[in-house]
């Protein structure tokens, strides 16, 4: 397959609230795309924006997003760019709004259509679906959630392709969503563009595993790979694109001239990335079989991707909840040679019996030594004697207990002056107490979500 | 002869909750039955040892010469409750790329 006059390109644009400033940048000026879709909420976002919306109702959303669309939309608009992104968080309607009005101040009043998606939020219906019987229980423990009903800090269903679909035939150039399926920002383009039916499970399920690819942006173009990594020009990369043709077939590829690499290898390892049971990938919009698809190297960074097999959707939709769990903090000691771990070692133990001497518990204290096996553990074998330095690293948690956390902040600041030699790297100061944010997944019968769609001339 | 499976496939993990996944691909279609006979569930368990504290489970997926493993209870309780520096799972790829397995001696022409 050639990127042919019916072929339609997605690109992906950002992986993560975080990812690369420049990348969607990059997407629209290094070469032609139809569609620039970016992912921004990661499970914890949604309770980082609940918080932002609690203290200011105008936030609660992912605010990079404003200033991106007034770099690229002139361009956007001028070559039929069409922007989808879940950049609304918890308030898509204040995103919508500021976009409309970042539209008008570079000159696109009248000609910038902004849709928004809403109904994705349940957190001010909550009480209402558990009086009628929806348990909302943790599909990993069973629990219910009255369990931490106090504690909740967001709730949100993930939508599927409808409202996105119905969006784009209104004729939005920028979709806004809230707590989307993160396939969807590429499936619900393609479905449109294609018209496909919403009981085509084969093609929807080739979207899915095109929105996959997609979803965490570089990770599919060389970013992360294990395979040549020294070869690849990462200060420039250019993020996958997906030539989506209407029989489902797809090319994944990125700009020529743009760094990173599309390589059935690099493609392979973003398929297998986060992955459950392979043969059940659900999605709202249908159950997707990843041992159906087949890849193909047609050419230089481009992976044909063929076969993809799916079924129904379930009558159900997941939902995640977030949650205040407590507090943690982690302190951190940097121990020179000679004899670094060695010293690292024993201010770990100083510290222990300090916490111990005035009564501090917590419900787990974890030590690390970073250059000496944090990451592997055991599996790293035995540490090398003349290490140059470690980092001594101790987290410490609460469930409710913030006090204790902080004071565990001040005891390791005592290390500084009052332990073992060559104790340095504090430059930071003392560390900062989190609270932390536990995360719920439930389900929700697709019939108590009602999405709505509004679109709107800036 | 005997081959760490760095020299004959590569990895990528993540996270899902306290689970980690690990999906670990043949560098060449040749070596992805090896992988399947070798590198099992029980083995897996053995090597996260102190790690993985709950079950071990496997899927195939000779489509694209891959495996994919699920390791429960293996983060320290997950995403942003753990206090491990690889909460997320990240480096289970690379440490599992660590193994040392039986390669037949036939197929070792192959490893570049």
């Amino acid at each position: 397959m050639s990127a042919g006059a019916t072929s339609v390109r997605i690109a992906s644009g950002q992986g993560f609230w975080g990812d690369w400033l420049e990348a969607p940048v990059r997407q629209v000026e290094a070469g032609p795309i139809d569609y620039l879709v970016m992912d921004y909420l990661a499970e914890v976002t949604m309770s980082i924006l609940q918080k932002q919306r609690n203290r200011n109702p105008s936030q609660g959303y992912a605010r990079d997003f404003v200033p991106l669309m007034g770099r690229i939309l002139p361009t956007c608009i001028e070559r039929g760019i069409r922007v989808i992104a879940n950049a609304g968080g918890v308030n898509p309607l204040a995103c919508a709004e500021s976009v409309r009005e970042l539209a008008r101040q570079v000159g696109l009043a009248g000609r910038a259509r902004i849709g928004v998606i809403t109904g994705d939020d349940l957190m001010e219906r909550l009480d209402d679906l558990l009086a009628e019987g929806i348990e909302l229980r943790n599909m990993d423990t069973d629990e219910p959630l009255e369990s931490v009903r106090e504690l909740i800090q967001s709730a949100n269903a993930y939508i599927g392709a409808a409202p996105m679909i119905e969006a784009l035939r209104q004729g939005a150039d920028v979709v806004v969503a809230g707590r989307t399926t993160d396939t969807a920002l590429t499936y619900a383009p393609m479905m449109f563009e294609h018209g496909w039916a919403a009981d085509d499970w084969d093609k929807i399920a080739a979207g899915v595993v095109a929105g996959h690819i997609n979803e965490c942006g570089a990770q599919a173009t060389g970013g992360n790979t294990g395979v040549d990594w020294e070869s690849i020009d990462y200060s420039d990369i250019g993020y996958p694109i997906i030539e989506s043709r209407a029989d489902g077939e797809f090319v994944v590829t990125k700009h020529d001239g743009l760094g990173g690499r599309v390589t059935v290898a690099t493609v392979t390892e973003q398929l297998v990335y986060e992955m459950g049971d392979p043969s059940e990938y659900i999605t709202p919009d249908c159950v997707a079989d990843f041992r159906t698809i087949q890849l193909e190297q047609e050419g230089e960074d481009r992976v044909r991707v063929f076969g993809a097999g799916g079924g129904p959707a379930t009558d159900m939709l997941k939902v995640s909840i977030s949650y205040r769990a407590g507090y943690k903090t982690t302190g951190r000691m940097v121990y020179s040679w000679p004899d670094a771990y060695a010293k690292a070692q024993a201010a770990d133990r100083t510290i222990r019996a300090r916490l111990d001497r005035v009564g501090l518990r917590f419900d787990e204290i974890y030590t690390e030594h970073l250059g000496a096996g944090a990451c592997h553990g055991p599996l790293a074998g035995a540490v090398p004697r003349d290490l140059p330095e470690v980092e001594l690293r101790i987290g410490v948690r609460h469930s409710t207990n913030r006090h204790a956390v902080e004071r565990f902040a001040r005891e390791i600041a005592s290390l500084i002056l009052a332990g073992p030699p060559t104790a340095t790297g504090f430059g930071g100061g003392r560390p900062r107490v989190q609270e932390m944010v536990a995360y719920w997944p439930a389900l929700i019968p697709k019939t108590h979500v009602h999405p709505e769609v509004q679109v709107e001339v800036a | 002869m005997r081959v760490k499976l760095l020299q004959i496939a590569h990895a990528r993990s993540g996270d899902k909750g306290d689970t980690a996944n690990i999906g670990l691909i043949a560098l060449r279609p040749e070596f992805y039955p090896i992988l399947v006979k070798e590198v099992t569930c029980e083995r897996v368990k053995e090597h996260f040892k102190g790690i993985c504290k709950g079950p071990v489970e496997c899927f195939e997926l000779p489509n694209l010469n891959a495996l994919n493993f699920l390791l429960h209870s293996s983060l320290g309780g997950g995403g942003t409750l753990s206090l491990r520096t690889d909460a997320q799972a990240k480096t289970f790829g690379a440490a599992l790329l660590r193994m040392e397995i039986e390669l037949p001696d036939d197929l070792a022409g192959l490893i570049d």
